[in-house]
């Protein structure tokens, strides 16, 4: 995707009809919005937390273990309002990202999530949650603590919140680690950002067995905001400063804070169960299938022993 | 004079079933990985694809896991025609739509299996994932399944039974099938709302976005022994942070000990298992669940309330309304 200037309020729509018919974006294009979303000056969580409100409260610890700082978590309040924020936070510096160990959660920062939303759930406070991981922490420590669990329990919890909740991908939104955080009434992306079922480099090792390929993974997968909302997996995409949000912070969470406020003023006219439906109903539509007939001879009724599969016999 | 096939061929044990060589092989017989012993399909099959001598656990397709589950008796696949689509035109080393074909060819539709049975006699539905359908990936199908599976639970009042095995999110559907999670957590929303109970069965190996997602939301969670159980696979963990795994990391009988699972139980009993705990938490759900009071019994005594205050002959006027309804509602 190009990044050059935009105007205004058809953006969203220029951007998906462009993609619509004639189908897919330039490998060039996707590789350059790869770079764009981890660019190291590119804002993050707590840059954009003190730019859309006027105070903020961190929060920390899941209560049961530790702090995890990959997470950030916190009260808000914003101008119509007190907020819950969570958002997945990277380092900008060496120190930093060892510290937040890159943006990579463990179970403890998903436990902190949900104790954050429960206490959004409690104070009956609107939720914002901001997305940028290259995904779940891989750790020993962390499989042991439950990192599967705590991801699924995760977006249990987003589902069944009362309040208006909205998610917003701000860099990479990669794998399980990111979709914790990204289960709400309306997802906004940004306009480089990125979205996608694992990081090119994990796809290229598995399925190229060269953790070289990336780029190849990174065209295969698309993983753009353009694609994002054409599958309608995203319902916004958020415009960023000209050449990119890395530019112009400032001016990269005003574009941002007039899209949150444009969204949950829609939200809040709706009633609590009326979201919750509707949220449940988003992820039931999303999903891409044929329906063939029987024609390969299945049989709809199988009886015990009497049923052979060529080939469906026990594997080792 | 024993009908025991017995080969020590070196070569043979090599042979790993992954992909075509294993055609070549006489009918599809096994070798265990951990003892060698050597099985015949049918034997294999008859064991539950489990090993007699040292109890190593075999990967078993859906299908044939649901016939092990109904013991014999009949049971109906559902939405076995729902398939895979292509929706990005993916191509990795091969297009997307070559591998399903290629897999569609080994004998399995899809890599979720739902089918409708008994198990020892308690009505339930049975989602089981198929290893051997490209790893088992959940992609669109999966999820869509699924869903369908919890809806006709919830609907019908049956409990859930799903059994996995699978690599996790399937690659190739991209962010679409990573949304598949989200799918099926909504998917086990239904049933809580249903107050129907899930049974999660995890087969190795369970890792990725499936164990991300429901396989760890079970109300009841059992493992198969051996079976890898977690979010991120072994060699991931050890690229990524350079540190030595446990032999047992991540498997059934570690989760056991970190409190992942209830309990680790073994092909053999699963049925009996399932049965067991379904059995503890069966109600008669054609009637409706009883309530401590009746509908009849509350309007009853409501009347007999107001009725204190009245005149004998409208005293007995309303026992006699409430006597007929009684009996009208019994």
């Amino acid at each position: 995707m190009s990044v050059s200037a935009r105007k205004g309020g058809r953006f969203v729509r220029r951007i998906a009809t462009r993609f619509h018919g004639s189908g897919s974006e330039s490998a060039n294009a996707i590789w350059e919005t790869i770079q764009l979303a981890r660019h190291q000056d590119r804002p993050y969580t707590l840059d954009y937390i003190p730019r859309l409100f006027t105070e903020f409260e961190e929060l920390r610890g899941d209560r049961y273990f530790r702090d995890d700082p990959s997470i950030v978590a916190g009260i808000a309040r914003g101008e119509d309002g007190p907020y819950a924020v969570v958002g997945q936070q990277k380092g900008r510096d060496t120190a930093e990202r060892t510290h937040r160990n890159f943006g990579m959660p463990s179970p403890e920062g998903y436990r902190k999530a949900m104790r954050v939303f429960e206490l959004a759930e409690k104070l009956d406070l609107p939720v914002v949650t901001l997305i940028d991981t290259p995904g779940a922490f891989p750790g020993a420590d962390a499989e042991n603590r439950g990192q599967g669990g705590a991801i699924s329990r995760s977006m249990q919890a987003m589902l069944r919140l009362r309040v208006p909740v909205v998610a917003v991908v701000i860099g990479e939104g990669s794998s399980g680690g990111a979709l914790a955080l990204g289960v709400a009434d309306r997802v906004l992306m940004l306009e480089n950002a990125t979205y996608a079922v694992i990081s090119p480099e994990g796809a290229a090792s598995i399925l190229w067995r060269d953790a070289a390929k990336a780029r190849d993974a990174a065209n295969a997968f698309q993983p753009t905001a353009a694609n994002c909302y054409r599958w309608g997996i995203t319902d916004v995409v958020v415009p960023e400063p000209t050449g990119g949000a890395h530019t112009d912070h400032d001016e990269a969470a005003r574009i941002l804070g007039t899209h949150l406020a444009r969204t949950f003023k829609e939200l809040r006219g709706m009633a609590p169960g009326e979201r919750q439906r509707q949220r449940r109903e988003r992820y039931r539509r999303i999903g891409s299938y044929r329906e063939v007939p029987n024609a390969d001879g299945t049989q709809l009724v199988v009886q015990g022993d009497a049923v052979h599969h060529s080939g469906a016999g026990p594997t080792g | 004079m024993s009908r025991r096939h017995i080969s020590i061929s070196v070569d043979r044990l090599k042979r790993r079933p992954s992909g075509s060589p294993s055609r070549k092989l006489p009918a599809d017989d096994r070798s265990c990985p951990k003892c060698s012993s050597h099985y015949r399909a049918e034997e294999l099959r008859r064991n539950l694809g489990v090993c007699a001598s040292c109890g190593h656990h075999f990967v078993v397709g859906a299908r044939e896991r649901i016939d092990q589950l109904a013991e014999g008796a009949g049971w109906r696949e559902l939405w076995s025609e729902l398939r895979a689509a292509d929706p990005l035109q993916f191509v990795d080393l091969e297009p997307y739509p070559d591998r399903i074909e290629r897999a569609e060819r080994k004998g399995s539709n899809e890599a979720l299996v739902v089918g409708e049975l008994r198990v020892r006699g308690i009505a339930c539905i049975v989602a089981s994932m198929d290893f051997p359908y490209l790893g088992g990936s959940m992609g669109s199908v999966v999820g869509e399944k699924l869903y369908r599976a919890a809806e006709r639970c919830a609907e019908r009042g049956l409990p859930l039974v799903v059994v996995t095995s699978s690599g996790g999110a399937r690659m190739q559907e991209g962010v679409i099938a990573l949304m598949q999670m989200a799918k099926t957590v909504v998917a086990f929303e239904l049933l809580r709302d249903a107050e129907l109970p899930t049974v999660v069965v995890l087969a190795h190996p369970t890792t990725g976005g499936v164990w991300a997602s429901f396989a760890s939301l079970g109300d009841i969670t059992y493992a198969e022994p051996g079976a890898l159980v977690s979010f991120a696979g072994p060699r991931v963990i050890e690229q990524t942070t350079r540190e030595k795994l446990a032999p047992d990391f991540g498997l059934a009988e570690t989760q056991l000990a970190n409190g992942q699972v209830d309990d680790v139980v073994d092909r053999r009993d699963l049925a009996g298992r399932i049965a067991k705990v379904l059995g503890i938490l069966d109600r008669p759900r054609a009637a409706g669940p009883a309530p401590a009071v009746t509908w009849a019994q509350e309007r009853a005594e409501r009347a007999a309330t107001v009725a204190r205050g009245l005149p004998e002959r409208a005293k007995r006027a309303v026992a006699r309304v409430t006597r007929q309804d009684e009996g009208g509602n019994r």
